[in-house]
């Protein structure tokens, strides 16, 4: 196709112009805003006490999430990839079913699982607050976050094969030898990603979390819930912009991670 | 630009999306050639017998294992065992429980609470927005799609960095981001918030990446040549496109369209601040669940829980079968 100058730059006018209207003014105009007042404002509105717990309270949640979802990631992916079992086809459904829930329905259905009228209710009867406590909220990150680690170490597992593991296991390796020294150094960069994957959505997730938090400022808010409180319950426009503006450097820093990384799996 | 591409791939991959699982169940089937799969077992049986004679070439690795047979991967009855045990706690029992509590007053029950009016206003809502937003993304997506991939400007690269960028942030920054610049004091004048254009608007930014990356790597490697030749046996550039390049890029902006409505259909994050929450007006259904979680009512929640579930796997499954039916053709024509 030859493409006259003329329909190449109106083209090119058009999808630069969408792009501009949707992603880079309203960016541009959160950073404005966010920053006009001075960086000592941000600062200040981002290190107050709730801010503080909030940001403490998210790492916290990534804390417990990563390690949980690198140990069970890896162990499907190696079940998914190695196993010779039946119903393998169905636990391959069951970890993409996540990317297909929507988060209020996590949450709906932790709820209808762990809350007091739920299944797993004699828990809470018990004492032991799930829904509405920190183990509620990791549990709704860990649902959305669980097909990650797994599907980003799987094709690496697929990729490199078995005939490595299968030598070092000749050569006398037990089996948590092999998976030291072979396995989890082939897969680091998968497992990497999937990681970050992971963690860029557990700082991130939203809706989810606010179903199952009881949203207390200083006690069970995460960042985002920050976000949401400041916005709609303080009419603190500043804070929520401040907040947010926190959350989308950490998304940047991400993207960048997310790039490096990649350039890093692909040069293997 | 095979790096190119790869890098593409790479982009596409980290968006946290259904669009995996579709590219991951070829997996397999694209490896088994190699020879990895089939042979594992017969290869694992024909060096267990050697295992244990070579112990002693390295006696400080490790004692000699008792059964060989449990050596190679985790992936035994055990391992098998949690991680059908982790996923069904972690996500099948949930959703069963949500099925069940869906229909905790019986079939009649379920459709009441479905059909309830305003249950059924957000499900409308719902449906509209995300099928227009749909169809934008199909549209312009497939434009920023072909400019990113066929133009040449200054600053392409940084345009193509920026598209990841609503993957990238958190829904709720997406929705705060928005409001900055259509909500109230908009600095330009556009007040979209409370209106079903705030909506389409805040779906349109998260669902962005969808259509442009599933269509971007098919325009990449898209055999120019045919299209040379339409242009030099007299097509127009219009006959061109439509004849040759659109059926090309059509499955991959199907793919892409699907996803980005799968999404719309879900998202709350995002339209919770924009939308307003106007019950039949802006209210969408992942607003109405929560809700009526909030005002205690959770078969209400539960029954229109399951129904947004329903209306997105059918999507997927369709989208599914469309694609497996686009292979086959393929095949059968290559």
């Amino acid at each position: 196709m030859r493409i006259s100058t003329g329909t190449r730059i109106s083209l090119r006018v058009i999808a630069l112009g969408y792009l501009f209207v949707l992603l880079a003014v309203p960016i541009a105009v959160i950073l404005w805003r966010t920053f006009s007042p001075g960086i000592g404002e941000f600062v200040a509105s981002v290190s107050t006490p709730a801010a503080q717990s909030a940001i403490n309270l998210s790492l916290l949640i990534v804390a417990i999430v990563v390690p949980l979802n690198v140990v069970f990631g890896v162990a499907t992916a190696l079940a998914l990839v190695r196993g010779r079992f039946r119903g393998r086809g169905l636990l391959q459904a069951v970890v993409d079913l996540p990317f297909a829930v929507s988060p209020i329905v996590v949450g709906v259905a932790l709820i209808m699982l762990w809350g007091a009228g739920g299944w797993f209710g004699g828990l809470d009867n018990a004492g032991f607050k799930v829904i509405f406590g920190l183990p509620g909220m990791v549990i709704a990150t860990l649902f959305v976050t669980l097909p990650f680690v797994v599907r980003e170490v799987e094709p690496v597992l697929h990729e490199i094969g078995q005939e490595q593991e299968q030598a070092a296991s000749t050569l006398g390796a037990n089996r948590w030898q092999t998976f030291w020294r072979i396995t989890l150094p082939a897969i680091r960069w998968g497992l990497t990603y999937g990681i970050v994957l992971t963690v860029a959505r557990a700082l991130g997730e939203f809706g989810a979390v606010i179903m199952v938090s009881s949203g207390f400022p200083g006690v069970s808010q995460t960042l985002t819930l920050l976000v949401h409180s400041r916005y709609i319950d303080d009419h603190n426009t500043y804070g929520a912009y401040a907040a947010a503006t926190l959350l989308m450097g950490i998304a940047l820093v991400v993207l960048l991670l997310m790039t490096v990384l990649d350039r890093k799996r692909s040069d293997r | 630009m095979t790096a190119r591409i790869h890098q593409r791939r790479g982009a596409a991959a980290a968006a946290p999306l259904p669009a995996r699982p579709e590219a991951d169940k070829h997996q397999p089937d694209e490896h088994r050639p190699d020879g990895n799969r089939p042979g594992e077992r017969e290869d694992r049986d024909g060096i267990r017998p050697r295992v244990s004679g070579d112990d002693a070439t390295d006696p400080g690795a490790a004692p000699p294992p008792s059964r060989p047979r449990r050596r190679i991967g985790l992936a035994r009855p055990l391992g098998v065992g949690v991680v059908t045990l982790w996923l069904s706690v972690i996500v099948l029992l949930p959703l069963a429980a949500l099925t069940v509590a869906s229909f905790g007053e019986g079939v009649s029950g379920f459709w009441a609470a479905v059909t309830a009016p305003t249950a059924l206003a957000s499900l409308w809502v719902t449906v509209l927005v995300s099928a227009i937003v749909a169809v934008v993304n199909a549209v312009l997506g497939t434009l920023v799609a072909w400019v990113l991939v066929r133009d040449e400007f200054p600053g392409k690269r940084v345009v193509n960095a920026l598209i990841d960028l609503p993957f990238a942030l958190p829904t709720i920054v997406a929705s705060i981001v928005l409001l900055s610049l259509y909500g109230p004091n908009s600095p330009i004048g556009v007040e979209l918030n409370a209106t079903r254009w705030g909506l389409v608007v805040a779906l349109l930014f998260v669902t962005l990446p969808f259509v442009v990356r599933s269509v971007q790597p098919v325009l990449i490697e898209a055999d120019r040549e045919v299209e040379e030749a339409a242009a030099s046996l007299g097509a127009s550039n219009w006959t061109t496109f439509r004849r040759i390049v659109l059926p090309t890029l059509a499955p991959a902006i199907l793919g892409g369209t699907g996803l980005a409505f799968a999404r719309a259909i879900g998202e709350y994050g995002s339209v919770v601040l924009i939308g307003g929450n106007i019950p039949r007006e802006t209210q969408v259904a992942s607003q109405y669940i929560q809700q009526q979680i909030e005002i205690d009512r959770p078969l209400n929640a539960a029954a229109v829980s399951v129904a947004l579930l329903a209306i997105a796997f059918l999507t997927l499954l369709v989208l599914r079968v469309l694609s497996s039916r686009t292979q086959r053709r393929e095949e059968r024509d290559a």
